[in-house]
């Protein structure tokens, strides 16, 4: 292994081939803990530290793992992980652990992580397998941070609950976007995300698995023979 | 050869054994720090309620000017002993779900679904320097839309005049139902009063209070497009001032007790 090939591993999740905006993964807590950005950046450091240590231990024993246990086995892992996590939070950060409620437990359920497991920490080697956690870790955090910046600045009109855009409600002139505070704005600010790498990113367009029939059209009632 | 059976009994026994021991072993020495900091959080509420938190000054510090009482809810007496319990850390929530420390609320008189009732409640008394009644803090709860709301109400040493309003857990609605955490929303209730020749009045309208309306010191704007939490908020302070609340023990409350 070289260095270009880390840096390869750390940096391809990034953008290239991003668990979010290529691979749709995990997209279940990018709708739930994206309101408030303080509360996300926890929720990033919690994902990426869960998902490359998750792959780094995985990948260690990933040679005495029998393959009809093999799910469980990581799962295991991953569950244990989640739960030091969140134990952590409730030491260290009990407020944002408030707010996180559920969605910290939910990471063992997030798709980023297992699929990491299964797809390259039981193949790889222990430090490439930590190095492509956390690739993959920061490629969901870039996305998440941007739909939380978009979500509490014109939703809330703050950032890291500091005001920027003064509302109306507390005085100032800023009439806050609601539908930005509730989770389906995140589909719809995640959606022209996939768009937007899309447009400048050609190879990341999937095939159509069908090709599209042709429009029926209506008939053209001017040429119909009338019966009368 | 990984796949034989003892192989995978001894795996799998050995990895959940591991993780097991890692589990533990965090939850366990974490557990003083967690349980400082759940306590911690309810008493900068109560804090808040008061008006007097500080977020500079140690909370231990600043909760000691505030002093705990027992409230016996069917005499209106105010205890400072109840049984083998620790006034201090003694959790009126936790003792209403226990059957042989709370009564069920008859349906009727249960606006606010409470459901069961504590025998036992707990208040806080806040003096100042030399030692006059301030402020006295009591906790309140009630139904609002999806499910209870838990706070503290701050009333003055006149016993009629609300000085704060703080919920520490609720369910509601982001940008509805949970505006009842707004700074601007819950600053309209300080200087409000609750009873009128001994009724409990005060209440959360729909729209904006009219200021010249005879009626406006006992009203409150309610929160738009969160009717149901308003109502709950509403539902809860009848309660909790009413007969089946806190209202025979404020009658008991001097002014230099």
């Amino acid at each position: 292994m070289t260095v270009k090939q880390y840096k390869e591993v750390l940096s391809r999740p990034l953008l290239e081939e991003n668990p979010i905006t290529l691979q749709i993964l995990g997209i279940c807590s990018a709708l739930a803990v994206t309101s408030n950005l303080s509360v996300t950046l926890v929720m990033c450091v919690a994902l990426t530290s869960v998902v490359s240590f998750s792959n780094l231990f995985i990948s260690i024993i990933r040679n005495y793992i029998p393959s009809s246990v093999r799910i469980i086995v990581q799962m295991t892992i991953i569950a244990s992980l989640v739960m030091v996590v969140d134990e952590l939070l409730k030491a260290y950060d009990y407020e944002t652990s408030k707010k996180l409620t559920v969605f910290v437990g939910l990471i063992i359920t997030n798709c980023i992580v297992m699929g990491r497991a299964e797809a390259f920490a039981m193949k790889e080697k222990p430090f490439i397998s930590f190095l492509d956690g956390l690739g993959n870790g920061l490629g969901y955090s870039i996305i998440l941070i941007a739909v939380a910046i978009v979500r509490e600045l014109f939703g809330a009109g703050t950032l890291m609950g500091y005001e920027i855009l003064p509302l109306v409600s507390n005085g100032g002139w800023y009439l806050g976007n609601n539908l930005l505070l509730l989770p389906p704005s995140s589909f719809i600010l995640i959606g022209l995300m996939i768009w937007g790498i899309r447009v400048f990113k050609a190879d990341q367009v999937e095939l159509n698995e069908y090709k599209l029939s042709e429009h029926a059209t209506a008939p053209d009632l001017s040429k119909r023979e009338l019966n009368v | 050869m990984n796949d034989s059976v003892l192989k995978t009994l001894t795996v799998s026994f050995l990895v959940c054994f591991l993780c097991s021991l890692i589990v533990s072993y965090t939850a366990v020495s974490l557990r003083n720090m967690q349980n400082l900091n759940k306590l911690n959080d309810q008493r900068i509420k109560i804090l808040k309620t008061a008006a007097i938190y500080n977020p500079n000054k140690s909370i231990e510090f600043q909760f000691s000017r505030l002093t705990p009482k027992f409230v016996n809810f069917s005499t209106g007496n105010l205890l400072d002993a109840y049984g083998e319990y620790d006034l201090n850390t003694y959790d009126p929530v936790y003792f209403s779900k226990q059957s042989e420390h709370s009564t069920p609320i008859p349906v009727s008189e249960d606006i606010a679904i409470v459901k069961n009732k504590e025998n036992i409640g707990k208040i806080y008394l806040l003096k100042d320097s030399s030692n006059n009644l301030e402020k006295i803090i009591l906790p309140i709860r009630g139904y609002g839309l999806w499910g209870t709301l838990f706070g503290y109400i701050a009333i003055d040493k006149d016993l009629n005049t609300i000085k704060g309003l703080e919920f520490y857990a609720h369910k509601e609605t982001p940008g509805l139902g949970a505006e009842v955490d707004n700074p601007k929303w819950k600053s309209l209730w300080d200087g409000k009063s609750i009873y009128k020749d001994g009724e409990v009045k005060i209440s959360v309208i729909k729209g904006k209070v009219d200021p010249s309306n005879q009626m406006a010191s006992y009203q409150v704007d309610g929160l738009s497009g969160a009717t149901l939490t308003s109502r709950g908020v509403t539902n809860m302070l009848v309660f909790w001032f009413g007969e089946s609340g806190y209202k025979e023990t404020l009658k008991n409350i001097n002014y230099d007790s």
